[in-house]
Parts: structure tokens; C-alpha cells; sequence
């Protein structure tokens, strides 16, 4: 894939749906400067979503999709769950994996494309659930991580199995009662982020996303890492309002209060010496190549 | 037992496969009509026929056409605008595959989740798909041939669709070029397009323009 191939065939043109024009004239693909600030001002590459009224889930979709570097050249690798139900809405290449197998399909379709085209930048997402990641697939996560794939792995942490009605998962808090779990989780949640960082990960970031821009920065560090050190780990929490009892509107004050003093999703960031490494000169290249940019200008 | 034959619907609320019901893939140079294998030149034939005796006949084009992946793309969408200008036929692109929300405007668009209401808006009764990849495709004509009495005939790329009526195989711009052709001849030697009147939509990014 390549920005170019983001066109219309001239002779049918004419009979495609505006979105796909929109898409094409006004979209972000090949803009390395692109971010969270765009939202509103471009097309999005997420068209639509069906996930409930208000689904935090949904936001930080827009956020990540805005925030990868090289969309054009990036392939999501998805899950089973609410998450995938966004998927086909999406203008960047996806796959949907059977559930809890996505980071061993990520593994072999990184090294597939690394082969293929050895002279391009090609990233490998994944993003699924806790579900997907921590239970289920937790087999597959981890085995990725142990061998340094060159993946970044975006866990949606809603702490229960949403899509099916509400089951217990290894990321739901200690105590919690939910739907299809009446007797209330009898152990603490588990600790991806620690254990991503001791089994290898060189970026991990746990966070909500009540705030783009933390959001956007630690996608782009993670993706970034990804591709030139080994794994990344990011954890969000999107609450399902539907399964803990509150409004559309009032998702924003749930991650809110969960990243406030005390809260269980207080950011929480971990880099490897080479990760840093490499952040410390993309950053310091960033600032140089702005710095020219202003001086050119005057 | 007698063999199935992949005949235009109504069928059944669920079709089966036609896989299940024994009917088998073309060969290379070879093509379906209603499950049974016939030469390539004979499925030409047909299909022309069947084209020009509908009153709505209608060219479904698929993302494969209309992205342009490369040149080959390009000027397959080319091709398939000299084929809808020769009959003439309606175009209406499957864009995408998503299940668009509320609900797709049957009118200028086709869905393979349910393309059965594009199908019933203005009342198709031929369909010709190009373009779509396969599982699409064979989800689309499972559920047309259930609900809808179109005839489908599938302008495939790859090894052909068994639960189409009509199936070509291995499609290039040449064979969509032959078809159009065959088309042209027929029309010389008499045959007359029973396409009711219509004007094509056009869009932009703001919507209709027509
Ligand atoms: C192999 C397999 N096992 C079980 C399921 C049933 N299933 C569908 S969605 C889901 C839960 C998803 O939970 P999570 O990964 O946390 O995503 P969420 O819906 O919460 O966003 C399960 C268990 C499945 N689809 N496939
Ligand atoms: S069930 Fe929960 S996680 Fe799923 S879409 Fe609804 S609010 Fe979001
Ligand atoms: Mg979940």
C-alpha cells in the first residue's frame, strides 16, 4: 500500500459515494506531521462506528487512527469483540484474527511484509481487548513479546468481556460484580504493563483517553519503537459504560476520575534504554527540522 | 438425482451453496452457466443475451475496480464504462463492505450484506459483479438468489463463483472488452437493448450532482 493507490479509477469516479472522494482529497495519508489536532479539520479514517451511544472505546479509536505515523503503510491486526466491530469502518488495511490469536498473526505477518519489502517502513498493530490480550490470547501476547517482534500491541481495557454480556477478565479490578460475573472478581487486576515491560517490551504506556494528546504521543512512541527496537505495549482504558451502569455523556468523567491520584489508571509509562534512545533523537530531528522550517519562513 | 441448477430466485430464505449442491469451478477458458461448464465463447454469448433482453440491467463494480491499485485496475474500471455505455446499463459501485449505518441508499449504492434492497429499490433484474473479492461475492449472490429474482453474472478475476448464474473466470480488460464486443455484435445483427429508459446518477463530495 502506498498513498498513491488511495484513488479513485477516473472512469468510475463519478458514481463513488462522497466519503470515498472526502477520503481521497482530504484525508491525512502521507502527512508525517499528522495528529490528534486534525480531527475535525480532515477526514477521519474511521468512517462510522457501531459501538453504543458515548463508548469511550469509539474515542479512543479516533484517537489512535489520527495518531499513527504511516497510515498508508500500516495493517491492524483485530480481535474479536466490540473492537472489531469498528474495524470494517476503517480506511487503513486490517485483519481480523480469531480471537486471542492476533499477536501470533501480527508476528507472522511482520516478518512476512519486512521480507517482501525490505526497502519500506511497514507497521504491524495490534489492537484488541482484555479479553483478547490478557486472557484468552495471553499465550500468544506474551510468546510475542519473548521473541521481540517488532509489533505494537494496543490492549482496549474495558476490564470485562463487553461484547458478550459482561464476564469477569483478568484486567477486571478485585471486588467487581458484573453481569455475567454475580460473585465478584476474587482476585487483583492482573498487571500487563509490568509484566509486558519484564517480558521485553521496550514501550509500554498505560493510560486513559480522556487526553489526545497523551494518547497521541504514546501511540507514536510505540509505534515507533516497534519498528525499529521490538515490542510495544499500550494499555487504555475505555470504560464500557453499558456494563458499569453510567450515560452516554458521562464516559469522560470515568476515565477522569480512574487517572486522578490514587486512581488505577494514573499514566504509567516504561522505556528500554535503546527505546529511549532512539525517542531522544527522533525527538531531537523533530525540533531541528521545525527549527529550519521557522527560519526558512522568515 | 437430478443436477441444481444455480437458476435466478426467489429460492429460499437461505439458499444453499451451490458448492453443496455439486455444482463445480470452470476450468481455465472455461465458464458456468447455471452450474453447468461451457466454453468461454458460449458464456459470452449468453451473457450478452441476457444482458440486453433485461429491463434494468445493472453493472455492480467492486473495490478491485474502482481503487486504483495500478494501471491494470484503471483500466479495468476503463472497460467496464465502455460495457455499461454499449448497452447501456446503470452502474452502481460496491464501494466498500461495511455495514453502513443507518442504512445504505439503495439507490446509488449496493451493500454485500444486503443487497437484496438495492436490488428491489429499482427492480434489477440482471446484475453483472466485477470486481468484488470472492467471499464478498459469494455472500452478495447467496443472498440475492434467495430473495430476489435477479439473474447474477459474475465478471471474476480469480477461479469463478459457483453461486452465480453465469460465471467467467480469470477476467482481464480484454474479456471484459470481448463481452462488450460481443454486445456490439449483437446489437448489429439486430438484437435490441429492452433496457427501460434511465439516466445514470453522478457524485462528488457533496452527493448527487445529476
Ligand atoms: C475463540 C473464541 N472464543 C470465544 C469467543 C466469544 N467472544 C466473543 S467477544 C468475546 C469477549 C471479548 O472481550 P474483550 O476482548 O475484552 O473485548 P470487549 O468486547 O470487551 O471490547 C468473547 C469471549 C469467540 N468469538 N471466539
Ligand atoms: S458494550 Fe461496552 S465496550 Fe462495547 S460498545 Fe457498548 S459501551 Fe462500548
Ligand atoms: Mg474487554
Amino acid at each position: 500500500m502506498s498513498k498513491e493507490k488511495i484513488s479513485i479509477c477516473e472512469d468510475l469516479a463519478d458514481v463513488m459515494p462522497p466519503e470515498y472522494h472526502t477520503l481521497v482529497e482530504n484525508a491525512t495519508y502521507g502527512n508525517g506531521e499528522r495528529g490528534w489536532k486534525d480531527i475535525g479539520s480532515s477526514k477521519e479514517l474511521i468512517e462510522q462506528h457501531s459501538l453504543c451511544a458515548g463508548c469511550p472505546e469509539a474515542l479512543a479509536f479516533r484517537y489512535v487512527m489520527a495518531s499513527i505515523p504511516n497510515p498508508e503503510d500500516t495493517v491492524f491486526v483485530g480481535s474479536t469483540g466490540c473492537t472489531s466491530l469498528v474495524f470494517p469502518h476503517v480506511a487503513i488495511q486490517n485483519i481480523h484474527s480469531l480471537f486471542g490469536n492476533q499477536n501470533a498473526v501480527a508476528s507472522g505477518l511482520v516478518r512476512t511484509l519486512r521480507r517482501r519489502f525490505p526497502d519500506k517502513k511497514k507497521d504491524v498493530i495490534v489492537l484488541a481487548g482484555d479479553g483478547a490480550t490478557v486472557d484468552i490470547g495471553l499465550d500468544c501476547t506474551m510468546q510475542s513479546f519473548f521473541r521481540q517482534e517488532n509489533i505494537t500491541t494496543i490492549c482496549f481495557d474495558n476490564e470485562l468481556y463487553a461484547n458478550t454480556g459482561g464476564q469477569e477478565s483478568g484486567l477486571m479490578q478485585k471486588g467487581f460484580v458484573a453481569k455475567m460475573a454475580p460473585v465478584g472478581k476474587t482476585f487483583e487486576k492482573v498487571r500487563l504493563p509490568e509484566i509486558a515491560r519484564e517480558a521485553g517490551c521496550h514501550y509500554v504506556a498505560c493510560l486513559t483517553v480522556s487526553k489526545p494528546n497523551r494518547v497521541e504521543k504514546a501511540i507514536k512512541n510505540a509505534v515507533l519503537v516497534a519498528r525499529e527496537v521490538g515490542p510495544t505495549y499500550i494499555q487504555l482504558y475505555t470504560p464500557c459504560i453499558l456494563e458499569i451502569g453510567k450515560q452516554s455523556m458521562e464516559g469522560l468523567d470515568e476515565m477522569k476520575d480512574a487517572e486522578s491520584i490514587g486512581g488505577r489508571f494514573v499514566m504509567k509509562e516504561y522505556i528500554s534504554d535503546e527505546a529511549k534512545k532512539l525517542l531522544d533523537s527522533v525527538e531531537a530531528e523533530r525540533k531541528a527540522k521545525k527549527k529550519a522550517a521557522k527560519a526558512a519562513k522568515k | 438425482m437430478s443436477q441444481y441448477q444455480v437458476k435466478a430466485g426467489p429460492e429460499a430464505y437461505l439458499p444453499p451453496a451451490a458448492a453443496s449442491m455439486g455444482i463445480v469451478l470452470p476450468d481455465p477458458g472455461e465458464a458456468h452457466i447455471e452450474g453447468k461448464i461451457v466454453s468461454e465463447d458460449k458464456a459470452y454469448e449468453h451473457c450478452a443475451k441476457k444482458l440486453l433482453e433485461a429491463k434494468v440491467p445493472t453493472i455492480f463494480p467492486g473495490p478491485l475496480v474502482l481503487w486504483k491499485w495500478n494501471e491494470k485496475a484503471a483500466q479495468k474500471a476503463a472497460a467496464v464504462r465502455r460495457l455499461a455505455e454499449i448497452l447501456p446499463a446503470r452502474i452502481i459501485p460496491m464501494a466498500d463492505y461495511r455495514p453502513k449505518y443507518p442504512k445504505i441508499d439503495p439507490e446509488v449504492e449496493i451493500n454485500p450484506n444486503h443487497p437484496n434492497l438495492t436490488i428491489w429499490h429499482s427492480n434489477i433484474d440482471v446484475g453483472l459483479f466485477v470486481g468484488v473479492h470472492c467471499h464478498q461475492a459469494n455472500l452478495a449472490l447467496k443472498i440475492i438468489r434467495g430473495g430476489t429474482n435477479c439473474y447474477t453474472l459474475a465478471m471474476c478475476a480469480q477461479a469463478g463463483h459457483e453461486d452465480a448464474c453465469l460465471s467467467f473466470r480469470d477476467a482481464t480488460v480484454e474479456k471484459i472488452d470481448k463481452l462488450t464486443a460481443t454486445i456490439e455484435r449483437l446489437k448489429k445483427e439486430g438484437v435490441k437493448s429492452q433496457a427501460e429508459p434511465f439516466t445514470q446518477f453522478k457524485m462528488d463530495r457533496t452527493g448527487r450532482v445529476d
